[in-house]
């Protein structure tokens, strides 16, 4: 018996969005009399944490602390419209109109402000902890807290904002496919490294490296949660799941989890990751989506690991330790290639 | 680990921001640790029913006869639901959008499709009760040929699926059985490539194995409205599916979610929204209907199969001149969303290179399987394994470097993609230079210093003159063909219209690479035939 290592990479890009019916999000934000915002949608925090970054984006964008804003995701009765969450999405369209409409609400703070301080509001900023204050003169200042009481009992105004962001429908031609089907991509490049045992087939992950660009990492450890979750379901993909493992004949279906294979806790292998912004012109702040793209180098990379460390090229998924010993049988035993 | 380059498109960005770009705890994160966010089944109402099906034990067969006498005396049943109950009984998600035909039942009525698919509900006092009842519902089944393989389904005399689209294909622009993606001409660079390669992919299904698994529990509110808490990952989707189902205005329903225990593409299809809400409307009573696990693995929808034949023309020095594509989606028994992946999947090809010939079709295919969905990279996840898989064999073929190989293709800002839009904002270059950087993979000079902002755009953004397809493939081959070699060269052939687009210059040969004659290569059935 012997372990062959070897490795391979993939590079990949991802679109983000769906363009098919045209792609709206609608966001809605209002304070309270306290200077304390909500954020109502109908978007869905699968886990991910939609909530989470959209929180950022309002804060950022109204100029007040995070702490400052609650995102309420997903009511059909407050929230409005949202496509929903898929299609990598979120970040994308329900941050550009969380963010159109904490724009909308900021407008109002700011005149409210303005009419306290009796400055012009283009002669005032925000500081991010909670303060407006005339642009050079920071004495000159007034809490978002002040101003929300005094919009709502003094000066009768709606310290809000209605935000939505469209991507229209895109007409695909049938002849040709031209179309437009996302406005901005994500990209990656993954090597993984691998050991495979010529005696049982078995695979095993030694690490990974990889690198991601994703317009900005608006929250790196949303980001890094996304990655490293991502690339485990790549590499589960790649060597361990599926429902129907005899494909296509639908048999042997497994009914639960101690039948449906996936990686454990000794599987894991350690995963180096570098992430790159080139800012989406029309994202918020510049962000993408790492969403569904983070597991897709990861199949093929697996996959180009194995001929690297054997000499075999396994092209049905999953690559099963039955697959790759009768390959590597076929061809009569294995055949380690350059190593890299 | 995570590292941050912040020095790579530094000058196309403001780094100077409070709130974005700080690793701010998640604003759910405490009750997400502690076990006290809310999720739908959270909600347990008083005087909860529970609804569970029946579904088909047949993957494909006319129902003769459905008898529930026995189920209706089975203690604990409260009512027993059949298709002809369904409103609106037929559907497909994507009308919401004007794409597809309905083709769906909430309850088969007169055959079932697929293993699995659910025939009649029944909604009683307790799960054990209805899955008591389920054991008495008696269904006269007549078994019907079944197909299982996207290209046996593809083949005359294979068994018509969906009556919806009796050639087993969805229908794209009200024309053609798959949607199509032309750019240049295909066959001519592949005429005059150095080498050619065909190779066959084929995507396993995946389950989205969520920890929470689909359901909804629904409720009469006050006012004639129903409230329902649900697993969705699309509230407005789901809301307005149900009202075309139950054919009511869709303020009848307020829906609560949001906070979702998993989704991945599989809580798309509002599979447990309308028999939930059908049955408080027809008990009055709140109603719970929840995916056990096994109906999570088998018969909630899986990632679709896709099988992808790639015929790729490449030149010694390293540069694909042509790319062809031919991929099959395996959709199961209904479309769901796998047509909407199929025009996705034409706007990826050819995956992230400038290829001055591309030529794709791409099928949405009908078998008798438990119907597939939206999963994690629909329509992108499994090309790009195809596309990554033989990008490796290319530059094996050629003897360069796999990452060399990847930076002399990539797109670049200024290039004409194969949809024909131009290619903006590109970092697939830089991406590939992080990481051979990362893994101590050696790149030569000039491969470090590729840039995507640089050599892009000139005669790469041209789209180039593309032949229509006069060659009547307007319906899907249905022989598959058994080489994919080059044309013999004694066979005439036109020659390419025009030069192919140049590529940043071709890099000077490895010193260690051996040098390759032109090399046909074909393994389309699995095994490689040399």
């Amino acid at each position: 018996m012997t372990r062959h290592r070897g490795r391979g990479i993939a590079s990949i890009n991802y679109p983000i969005g769906m363009n098919l019916g045209g792609d709206p999000s609608q966001a809605l934000v209002h304070s309270n009399p306290s200077g304390k915002f909500t954020v109502a949608l109908s978007s869905i925090d699968l886990g991910q944490g939609m909530k989470s970054v959209t929180r950022q984006i309002c804060a950022e964008t109204l100029g007040v602390p995070v702490e400052d804003v609650y995102v309420d995701t997903a009511d059909s009765d407050t929230g409005p419209h949202c496509m929903g969450s898929f299609a990598s999405r979120g970040t994308h369209r329900v941050g550009n109109a969380v963010m159109a409409a904490a724009r909308e609400a900021r407008g109002v703070m700011m005149e409210a402000a303005a009419e306290e301080l009796e400055v012009n509001a283009a002669d005032l900023e925000t500081d991010g902890r909670g303060n407006i204050h005339v642009k050079g003169a920071p004495h000159r200042s007034i809490s978002t807290k002040d101003v929300a009481i005094a919009a709502q009992f003094k000066q009768g105004k709606t310290i809000s904002g209605r935000g939505i962001f469209l991507v229209p429908l895109s007409e695909v031609n049938p002849e040709t496919g031209e179309m437009s089907p996302a406005t901005c991509y994500a990209h990656s490049c993954l090597v993984a490294e691998v050991d495979v045992d010529d005696e049982t087939g078995e695979v095993a992950m030694v690490r990974m490296d990889s690198a991601y660009e994703l317009g900005r990492a608006l929250n790196p450890r949303l980001v890094e949660q996304q990655l490293v979750g991502g690339a485990w379901m790549g590499v589960s993909h790649a060597l361990y799941e599926t429902p129907e493992p005899y494909y296509p004949e639908p048999v042997h279906g497994p009914r639960d989890f101690v039948e449906y294979l996936m990686p454990g806790p000794g599987d894991i292998c350690p995963h180096d990751i570098a992430v790159l912004e080139r800012p989406a012109p029309d994202g918020p702040f510049g962000a993408k989506g790492p969403g569904e793209m983070c597991a897709n180098p990861v199949l093929p990379a697996v996959a180009n690991a194995i001929f690297n460390a054997v000499g075999v090229r396994i092209d049905d998924l999953p690559i099963t330790p039955e697959k790759v010993l009768r390959a590597i049988k076929a061809q009569g035993g294995a055949r380690p290639q350059a190593r890299r | 680990m995570l590292e941050l380059r912040k020095d790579i498109f530094a000058d196309e960005r403001d780094d100077n921001l409070k709130e974005i770009g700080k690793g701010t705890q998640r604003q759910d994160m405490l009750g997400h640790v502690t076990g006290t966010s809310s999720y739908f089944n959270d909600h347990k109402l008083q005087g909860m029913l529970h609804l569970k099906v029946v579904r088909s034990t047949q993957a494909h067969a006319r129902i003769r006869r459905i008898d529930t006498a026995e189920a209706e005396r089975s203690a604990g049943v409260r009512r027993i639901i059949r298709g002809a109950d369904v409103p609106v009984n037929l559907n497909t998600l994507l009308s919401l959008i004007n794409f597809g035909k309905d083709d769906e039942p909430s309850l088969a009525v007169d055959k079932v499709r697929y293993k699995g698919e659910p025939v009649i509900a029944i909604v009683a006092d307790s799960e054990r009760e209805a899955f008591e009842a389920i054991a008495k519902v008696k269904i006269d089944y007549e078994p019907l040929p079944a197909v299982f393989d996207v290209e046996d389904a593809l083949k005359p005399g294979a068994p018509v699926v969906n009556e919806t689209y009796p050639k087993n294909t969805f229908t794209y622009h009200e024309t053609y059985d798959h949607q199509r993606l032309r750019f240049g001409d295909a066959d001519a660079a592949l005429a005059t490539a150095d080498h050619v390669l065909e190779q066959r992919y084929q995507m396993s299904p995946i389950e989205h194995a969520p920890t929470e698994t689909n359901g909804a529990i629904a409720a009469p509110d006050t006012n004639g409205r129903y409230v329902v808490y649900t697993s969705t990952q699309a509230l407005f989707f789901s809301v307005d599916t149900c009202a075309k189902i139950l054919d009511v205005p869709s303020n009848t329903f307020h829906f609560i979610g949001g906070t979702v225990g998993g989704g991945f593409g599989g809580k798309v299809d509002t599979l447990t929204e309308p028999l939930a809400i059908l049955g408080a409307m027809l008990t009055g009573k709140p109603v719970r209907y929840v995916f056990g696990r096994e109906e999570e693995m088998q018969y909630g929808p899986p990632r679709g199969a896709e099988r992808i034949y790639i015929k790729d023309g490449v030149m010694r020095d390293g540069r694909i001149v042509a790319r062809k594509i031919r991929a099959l989606f395996d959709s199961g028994a209904y479309t769901r969303l796998s047509s909407y992946a199929a025009v996705k999947c034409a706007a990826h090809l050819p995956g992230p290179y400038t290829i001055p010939n591309v030529y794709g079709d791409v099928y949405c295919v009908f078998t008798n399987r438990t119907p597939a969905t939206a999963m994690r990279g629909f329509g992108v996840t499994a090309m790009d394994f195809a596309i990554e898989c033989q990008m490796d064999k290319l530059a094996h073929l050629v003897g360069m470097d796999p990452m060399e190989f990847r930076i002399l293709n990539a797109y670049r800002d200024g290039d004409m993609k194969a949809h024909r839009r131009e290619a903006k904002n590109t970092a697939l270059i830089e991406c590939v230079q992080v990481a051979a950087e990362k893994a101590k993979w050696p790149l030569r000079e000039e491969f470090k210093r590729a840039s995507s902002r640089k050599d892009g755009g000139g005669s790469r953004a041209i789209i180039p003159p593309t032949p229509t397809d006069g060659r009547a493939r307007s319906t899907a081959p249905v022989q598959q063909r058994t080489s994919y070699d080059r044309l013999p060269p004694t066979v005439t052939r036109e020659p390419p219209r025009e030069p192919p687009p140049p590529t940043p210059p071709p890099p000077s040969p490895r010193p260690t690479a051996p040098s390759h004659g032109a090399t046909r290569f074909s393994s389309v059935f699995g095994t490689r035939r040399r």
